[in-house]
């Protein structure tokens, strides 16, 4: 039976571990400026991960292959309470691999996080609401129209309550899909009308949620063009495993083109990228 | 056999009538069996309604006559609606962490044993103990009431998952199905919870401190008694903050109150304050929720595995024949994890939108959690190193609780990084990791108890042949479900979707779905011969002695099944440590913590001086 388990323990353990390093599941390739370094990060930590999982099992097996009971009468096992030095030893090796793990594992956060986007970022305001996104842009002046919930009307598909009688709303854009330029820092200013929900798009590297209440604001640098699926990642309701939109990180001059777009010529310039672009896969 | 402490008078006498004897009983034994059962119906609830799940995203849009005939509403001609599998998740989550991970292993085994391995002829509080299980039974009712009373909004339940964030859970009906009577029962029915785990903490922690037979210092209670103690101190501190969340979340609902609504929302196309439906809100904060909520639910975590570390520890020891390896170290690795448990809760909320720099500590502390976890897993091989391991169905278990609680366990270290959440928070590697860590390891330590404990519960052995057929079954399985769903979660996958057949993304994963559903399907269907086992040996199972496995603690002192004060009026008098297995130059291979006939001159709790 020991032996039974330990091949068993062993089998399992092979083939997780080969599960992880076939490499036919992986990541989509990072398409943003912090996206290699997460990865990296990553990576070091599924090795621990790796190596921390399979001494354990493999040690496990071991045991009970090598120290069953073989029925010999008189036979004992070995009289020990244990040994402080040997706890010391191995509460001080976890404790520096795992807490070293742990503050590197900041440094990526740290990057994107602990400070404000920098000046000149291309800036979207992202209104989420129950199964649909809405992306504001702030036009030919670069100022984003006010918005009051009261004028929020779905029906007349004022959807995040942008007040026309601002001057610099005139030309805002209010769009289902985002498009964001290449190559330039890209702030977001993520808002919610009703419930929370989570911006998702894989390559990004990138998560965060969009809380009814607060404008959080979150930057990244995008490195790759292409067309990319953005899914909403925290359960917002009936509909959440379809609130789908698509991110397209174009050149900049396509996106200065598009910004400089009346609202109409905006939408059907969207519609027309999205065609033309194919769904970026890995 | 040992001397007598006579000084042990009954504290209430043995009761005849068959409702104060088995219904409203005060005897912890009788509880402890009461929540066990609760505990096997909780779980088969909750375990079809994952099956249900597995059905769904393997094969969406399949029809299922059965369901369509039992739900006509959630399942129009069988075919399964979104916001009912929804509710499966959420219904699915709460039973299982509430009703089967907080009831079983502390409730269940810790009410039973506790009393008996210190020597004690009770809990301190009876009466308290037998209304904690009935306020605890109505909890179940009323979550189970849910199912059916959800009907109109063709859900068995509410929709927002067992952390039921605000403010979906908290603007009632215009939030969509599953946000009306549902989520006003779900809130409840938790509330009724916190009360009832309440007053089972505090028993447990009166009784431990202060019901010790005469030689039971605290250095020689066994692990699993450490465990029940540390387990009811987070339970004590934690459901407070929980019953206090519950109360504030169903005002919002309820009173029209703004705890965890701002205000200006828009929902299903009406501004709050416009409409009878969606009274005014403002100024309320949608990650106050959270943070109360996960102020509980880490500590939870915990709730649910201390008791099956402690299990496994003390089953390890047992059948290996062995003391524990660094018993000391695994008691200070319990206090650790208890304390820092209460410190990591902001790693489920690093883009919540709370401070980032709050999320540096929260992911730093939540990495120094790792190391206690390590050190026991140290401590468990160092047990088995050496021994003489007998592999009865329990010890089988146990074995299997190491090896899963480092499997799920160790995926904490990629998750608790801030960085590294970017990635991965809420995608199935998380689903992956808390499954095996704390749902499928502290479910493999109760089985383990169960094996190893049911002889003296019910004077009869569970059928070791079916056990072992369950456990290695079981043991594949639940590694071909969950260790999958990692991959799953690195490529992305978002958790409670329904179906994901709306993303490209997604679609290469479906194989790996498909997999995970029939691994799944085998090993639920696996656990029917487990019950089947468990009804079976408790009226025709074989005979067992007083102390079948030749083990050391004061449970096997007293008689099987122990009688009504459980020592038969005779307070056993402690000499040993707990686990004095393999002792050079005694008669046997096991010392009991009665024995006073045998010299035992080291380890913890012996007499003499320490070395």
């Amino acid at each position: 039976m020991g032996r039974a388990l330990a091949v068993i323990i062993w089998i399992l353990t092979a083939l997780s571990v080969l599960l992880f390093v076939s490499g036919k599941w992986w990541f989509p390739a990072a398409i943003t400026e912090h996206g290699p370094a997460l990865d990296r990060q990553f990576l070091i930590t599924i090795i621990v991960v790796g190596i921390s999982f399979t001494a354990a099992q493999v040690g496990l097996g071991w045991m009970v292959w090598k120290y069953r009971d073989t029925g010999r009468a008189g036979d004992r096992g070995v009289y020990t309470h244990g040994s402080n030095r040997l706890e010391v030893i191995w509460t001080v090796v976890t404790a520096v691999i795992f807490i070293s793990l742990g503050i590197m594992g900041q440094s990526v956060w740290a990057s994107l996080r602990l400070h404000d986007a920098p000046a000149g970022s291309f800036t979207v305001e992202v209104v989420a609401q129950q199964f649909q996104w809405n992306f504001h842009y702030p036009g030919k002046d670069n100022v984003f129209g006010k918005t009051d919930p009261k004028l929020i009307d779905d029906g007349a598909l004022n959807f995040i309550g942008l007040d026309e009688s601002d001057p610099s709303a005139k030309d805002d854009s209010v769009v289902s899909s985002i498009a964001i330029p290449v190559g330039r820092p890209v702030e977001l200013r993520l808002r919610s009308k009703d419930v929370i929900h989570n911006i998702w798009v894989p390559p990004l590297r990138f998560k965060q949620d969009l809380v009814p209440g607060m404008e959080i604001k979150v930057h990244f640098t995008p490195t790759k063009v292409g067309k990319y699926e953005l899914a909403c990642a925290e359960l917002c309701g009936q509909l959440h495993f379809k609130m789908k939109s698509y991110m397209l990180v174009l050149p900049d001059e396509e996106i200065k083109t598009l910004q400089a777009m009346p609202q109409e010529q905006f939408q059907a310039r969207m519609v027309e990228l999205l065609a033309q672009y194919p769904l970026t896969t890995n | 056999m040992s001397e007598g402490n006579h000084e042990g008078v009954h504290r209430h006498p043995a009761p005849t009538g068959f409702i104060r004897k088995y219904i409203f009983s005060l005897d912890h034994k009788v509880i402890g069996i009461q929540y066990i059962v609760l505990a096997l119906a909780a779980v088969l609830v909750g375990m079809i309604m994952s099956l249900l799940m597995r059905l769904n995203l393997s094969w969406p849009g399949t029809s299922w006559p059965i369901l369509g005939t039992l739900f006509p509403g959630g399942a129009p001609n069988g075919v399964m609606n979104p916001e009912f599998y929804l509710s499966l998740v959420t219904m699915h989550g709460t039973i299982m962490v509430f009703f089967v991970l907080t009831t079983a292993p502390q409730g269940g085994f810790g009410n039973y044993f506790l009393p008996i391995q210190i020597g004690a002829e009770d809990m301190a509080f009876p009466l308290l103990n037998m209304l904690s299980f009935w306020v605890t039974f109505v909890g179940f009712i009323v979550i189970l009431s849910a199912i059916f009373l959800s009907g109109a909004e063709s859900t068995v339940g509410p929709i927002g998952g067992w952390t039921g964030y605000a403010p979906l859970s908290a603007l009632g009906a215009i939030a969509g199905p599953g946000q009306g009577m549902g989520m006003n029962l779900w809130i409840i029915s938790i509330a009724i919870f916190c009360v009832g785990s309440l007053l089972g903490a505090l028993n447990f922690i009166t009784t431990l401190l202060n019901m010790r037979t005469k030689g039971m210092s605290l250095m020689r209670m066994p692990l699993t008694c450490w465990a029940w103690f540390t387990t009811a101190v987070l339970a004590l501190l934690s459901f407070p903050v929980l019953l206090g969340g519950g109360i504030l979340l169903l005002l919002d609902r309820l009173a029209g109150t703004s705890f965890f609504i701002p205000g200006g929302l828009y929902v299903s196309g009406v501004l709050s304050g416009t409409n009878p439906n969606f009274p005014l809100h403002t100024g309320g904060s949608p990650v106050v929720w959270q943070h109360l909520f996960w102020f509980f639910g880490h500590p939870e975590v915990y709730i649910a595995i201390l008791p099956g570390m402690g299990a496994t520890s003390h089953i390890l020891a047992t059948f290996a024949r062995k003391p524990v390896f660094g018993y000391r170290a695994m008691v200070f690795a319990i206090f650790a994890i208890g304390l820092l448990g209460f410190f990591v809760w902001g790693h489920h909320m690093f883009i919540s939108g709370m401070s980032p720099y709050s999320a540096i500590a929260f992911s730093v502390l939540t990495l120094s959690i790792g190391v206690p976890s390590a050190v026991k897993t140290f401590n468990w091989l160092g047990t088995l190193w050496g021994g003489r391991i007998r592999f009865t169905t329990a010890m089988l278990f146990a074995l299997g609780f190491v090896s899963l609680f480092v499997a799920g366990g160790i995926s904490g270290l990629i998750l608790g990084q801030s960085s590294l959440d970017l990635a991965m928070h809420d995608t199935y590697i998380v689903t992956g990791h808390f499954h095996l860590v704390m749902g499928v390891a502290s479910i493999f330590g109760m089985f383990s108890a169960l094996y190893f404990w049911f002889p003296k519960m019910f004077g009869r052995f569970l059928n070791e042949s079916i056990g072992k057929f369950h456990f290695w079954i079981t043991f594949i399985g639940v590694y071909a479900i969950f260790i999958p769903m990692h991959i799953m979660g690195i490529v992305g996958m978002p958790r409670r979707y329904s179906q994901f057949t709306e993303y490209e993304f997604l679609k290469g994963l479906h194989p790996l779905v498909v997999f995970v559903s029939v691994a799944a399907i085998i090993t639920i269907l696996v656990q029917f011969v487990f019950y089947f086992n468990v009804i079976w040996s408790v009226f025709k199972g074989a005979k067992a002695p007083d102390n079948p496995w030749e083990a050391t603690t004061l449970e096997w002192n007293t008689s099987t099944p122990p009688p009504h004060d459980n020592f038969a009026g005779v307070l056993p008098v402690v000499y040993h440590g707990p686990y004095e297995f393999a002792v050079p130059g005694a008669p046997n291979d096991y010392v009991m913590q009665t024995d006073s006939g045998v010299e035992v001159t080291s380890g913890n709790g012996h007499n003499g001086h320490r070395h």
